[in-house]
């Protein structure tokens, strides 16, 4: 007889549009098994496991559990077949509790009982090594502690086969730690658990098996231990790639923005800043790293002119020695002050591009308001869209096609082309590679690299500690919003970075 | 057990292509005249025969099509004023209350000042009187919107109420005719829009702005900042717009094109004022403008749909003794069709499947 696998898909396809998301799929996973589910962005990875956890349905093929057929129309349908998704945004209500969040949608017979609920959430913690305190609130928590809740209420539900996307993706590298002790103890009680991932380490760490998807099709399940990291990124990527971060020394280094002081209040109230003193220095790489929400956007966006800083001084150094404050200036006086600012915010769509535009129109942003006139002349974004798409090999239908509608690395590509043509002094990126595929990501390091060469100042936020620790020339490391670190990148190692991330206020002092 | 598709899957189409997207938008227009049909087989009138009579009355007489083109004129005017407060994403549906202002400026003048100036300068200041009025109007809840993010969509509406009331106050004091009759004496002679072709003049104004309105909101620096303020206001931000200049510079056109109207309406239209001189307009125009996507173009179409439909339903009701209220009703079911059919055009339907095994 036939095994039955705790789940199976049976060629599935997916379609959106044009867009073939998933093609043919065979994938299997038994129980007490942790699987990878390796791939590139747009591989189809998040595509396959939504309709496991019913939020899409797939256009063929079909989904067997334990060897039995079934069809899951929605979410309801996959907590019924034990399956429980982990989504790398995480689905809690702020206001409430731990405990009520877990039980939130369940439908019990008779009076909901928080003291059972909490006693049966203590359990599950116990049993698979979780801290949690169930009547802690949503907002009071950590991106780990709410994460644990997501976990804890799949588990609640008695879900069998957990699936987690991108689940490091969010933690420090002490944190990803304790993830991966809670995932083995749940290998240990016989669960199947996918993990969604990209990073290769983490593969060989966790996984038993992997499974690698390339543009949609799934292309191999291998043994983890029989397979090296380059092969796998091999089969992902499906050629040959070299991934080397080229990283050159330091030369001359000149202080081009000097950072003192600087705090800064939300409209909330909160402080997003504080008390922030660095200096950003010619020809470097200056990479930031920090838990995400620490105040590496508020920092970057309050540099650019777009956030107001209730105290402290931002001076910038030009070659000529003239002294800047950019403190108080919008970002149109910061470029009629002849300072050239480059900026690649991290919302891409939503800040740095106008996603309903073509290319031109988005060269446009930076060049509307060169010229004099009434009409806006549009030539000299024609040109620049025009070099940008044969420079960087933007794959794009035509210079005025949305931009909306290319891919995750062809916007960046947009995105960053425009601010590297500004022949910037000082060049931020927030989350430069986010999303990106691993091609693209490297091109991205590259163009950082080469501007550091010609004595721009890179400052890089990063989330990624090893693209971090091989880039960058410093790593500054931000926590709540003050610096808790600044380290030699040459000489740091990832845990002694993932202990200045969480650095709290007591034990800094 | 059992493996069940859904009945229904909705997707969201990725590119359409223009042919499949006006079929669409056909196959509405003809649903909503079919369903139009049924309205009048159930007053017991023959729908080829009602039809017949709305055209005949719309365009079947030189009078019946100069009645059109003047229901035209303001529903046009309006819809070009709020293009680029819709494109911007800037909900303005106070032009109710911005004509109505504007028809206030221009009877100002026209009142106290008919014979104090010659002819067409008289006419220049009450529309620059109206364009100032309108403005100002709309003026008061961009500068909240800008300066304090206030609702502009509750901010523009409950003004429409501010100025049909204060204009219907002037109706019965200060510009009161004959006492105690509640209204304004038809302004002079020399305080009205001439005639050509025996329409008013407004119909050249609206044609022009048709024309003014396309370069401005494709061709200038301001349409270009009032479409990435539509987009995202950050991205405005960060290429170094004025987000508050302009949402205030794009409030105060869109009013002064209100205003223009007003103008129109009180000079040329109704050579008086009264507190309903808006007549609907407004809010008419708000259809107009998003059916026609903001393109000022299609807005000439699809201002002539609703005017002809106006007409020529109203004769219908002389000519067939159908309800008067049945015009609001057909129009009523174009607006939805059309409306509707945009769902169409974003969402692909997909059916189950038969069942291959």
């Amino acid at each position: 007889m036939e095994k039955t696998h705790a789940i199976e898909l049976r060629n599935i396809t997916k379609t959106f549009g044009k867009v073939v998301a998933n093609k043919n799929v065979n994938l299997y996973v038994d129980k007490g098994i942790v699987m990878s589910l390796l791939g590139e962005n747009g591989s189809g990875k998040t595509t396959l496991m939504n309709m496991l956890s019913g939020i899409y349905y797939p256009d063929e093929g079909e989904i067997l559990i334990d060897g039995v057929p079934v069809t899951i129309k929605s979410p309801k349908d996959a907590y019924n077949y034990h399956i429980g998704m982990i989504h790398q945004h995480f689905k809690l209500v702020d206001v409430f509790s731990a405990a009520e969040n877990i039980v939130l949608g369940l439908e019990e017979k008779g009076r909901l009982n928080y003291k059972n609920v909490s006693e049966k959430v203590k359990e599950i913690a116990e049993k698979y090594g979780f801290k949690i305190d169930p009547d802690k609130k949503i907002y009071d928590m950590s991106v780990s502690e709410k994460q644990t809740v997501e976990i804890l209420k799949v588990l609640y539900r008695g879900a069998d086969i957990l699936i987690l996307d991108e689940p490091t993706a969010v933690l420090t590298p002490q944190e990803t730690e304790k993830l991966f002790e809670v995932i083995r103890a749940m290998k240990a009680d016989g669960k199947a658990i996918i993990i969604i991932t990209h990073k290769l380490n983490e593969v060989k760490e966790i996984s038993d098996v992997v499974a690698i998807m390339r543009k949609g099709e799934h292309i191999k399940t291998v043994k983890t231990a029989e397979v090296t990291e380059k092969e796998m990124t091999e089969m992902m990527v499906g050629r040959q790639v070299e991934l080397n971060i080229s990283r050159t020394d330091v030369i001359d280094p000149k202080p081009r923005l000097t950072i003192a002081n600087l705090n800064m209040y939300d409209e909330n109230g909160f402080k997003r800043l504080d008390d922030v003193s660095f200096i950003a220095y010619s020809g470097e790489i200056l990479g930031i790293a920090g838990i995400a929400g620490s105040g590496q956007r508020e920092l970057l966006e309050a540099i650019a002119g777009l956030r107001k800083v209730d105290s402290g001084s931002i001076i910038y150094t030009p070659e000529n020695n003239k002294f800047e404050n950019l403190v108080g200036k919008s970002p149109i006086d910061i470029k009629n002050a002849g300072v050239s600012l480059a900026f690649v915010p991290e919302d891409r769509l939503g800040m740095g591009l106008v996603g309903s535009m073509g290319m031109t129109d988005n060269m446009l942003l930076r060049l509307w308001n060169k010229k004099k006139g009434v009409l806006v002349d549009k030539s000299d974004s024609k040109k620049l869209a025009e070099d940008v798409l044969n420079e960087l090999e933007v794959a794009t239908p035509s210079i005025d096609y949305p931009v909306r509608k290319l891919s995750g690395g062809n916007v960046q590509k947009v995105l960053v082309g425009r601010e590297i043509a500004s022949n910037p002094s000082v060049l931020m990126s927030a989350y430069a590679v986010r999303g990106l595929d691993i091609n693209t990501s490297y091109t991205i390091y590259d163009l950082m690299s080469k501007q550091k060469e010609k004595g721009t100042s890179v400052i890089f936020v990063g989330e990624d500690l090893d693209v971090l620790l091989a880039l960058s020339d410093r790593i500054m490391v931000m926590c709540d919003g003050k610096v808790s670190g600044i380290v030699d990148a040459r000489k740091a190692t990832k845990e002694e970075i993932g202990l200045l991330m969480t650095k709290s206020d007591r034990e800094a002092q | 057990m059992e493996k069940r598709e859904p009945l229904f899957r909705i997707t969201r189409r990725q590119d359409i292509k223009k042919s499949t997207a006006y079929t669409i938008y056909l196959l509405a227009f003809v649903i909503a005249i079919l369903l139009g049909s049924l309205v009048f087989v159930i007053c017991n009138v023959s729908p080829v025969t009602a039809y017949s009579a709305i055209i005949n009355g719309a365009f079947g007489k030189s009078t019946g099509i100069r009645q059109t083109v003047k229901i035209m004129i303001p529903l046009l005017g309006t819809a070009l004023a709020l293009a680029p407060c819709f494109k911007m994403k800037y909900w303005n549906i106070g032009a109710e209350g911005q004509i109505t202002m504007g028809a206030m400026g221009a009877a100002f003048f026209a009142i106290n000042f008919y014979d104090k100036m010659p002819h067409v300068v008289l006419l220049l200041v009450m529309a620059l009187s109206a364009m100032l009025m309108g403005a100002l109007w709309s003026f008061i809840p961009a500068f909240f919107k800008a300066k304090w993010n206030t609702n502009e969509t509750l901010f523009t509406l409950m003004l429409n109420y501010i100025a049909i009331g204060f204009v219907a106050y002037l109706q019965g004091g200060p510009w009161e005719g004959k006492e105690g009759s509640q209204i304004v004496p038809n302004f002079n002679s020399n305080a009205v829009l001439p005639k050509v072709f025996g329409v008013h003049m407004g119909w050249i104004i609206v044609l022009i702005l048709v024309f003014v309105m396309f370069i401005y909101m494709k061709y200038t620096k301001h349409g270009y900042e009032i479409s990435v303020m539509g987009d995202s206001e950050n991205t405005a931000r960060y290429a170094g717009m004025d987000v508050f200049k302009v949402i205030v510079r794009t409030a105060m056109v869109s009013g002064a094109i209100s205003g223009l109207v007003g103008f129109m309406l009180a000079s040329g239209q109704d050579q008086t004022i009264y507190s309903g001189i808006a007549a609907n307009n407004g809010f008419t125009a708000i259809s107009v403008a998003w059916l026609s996507k903001l393109n000022p173009f299609v807005m000439v179409l699809i201002s002539l749909l609703l005017a002809a439909l106006s007409k020529g339903s109203s004769s219908l009701k002389t000519a067939m003794g159908v309800p008067a209220s049945i015009s609001d009703i057909i129009t009523g079911i174009i607006l939805l069709c059309l409306l509707g059919s945009e769902f169409f055009v974003n969402f692909k339907i997909i059916r189950r499947q038969k069942e291959d095994k």
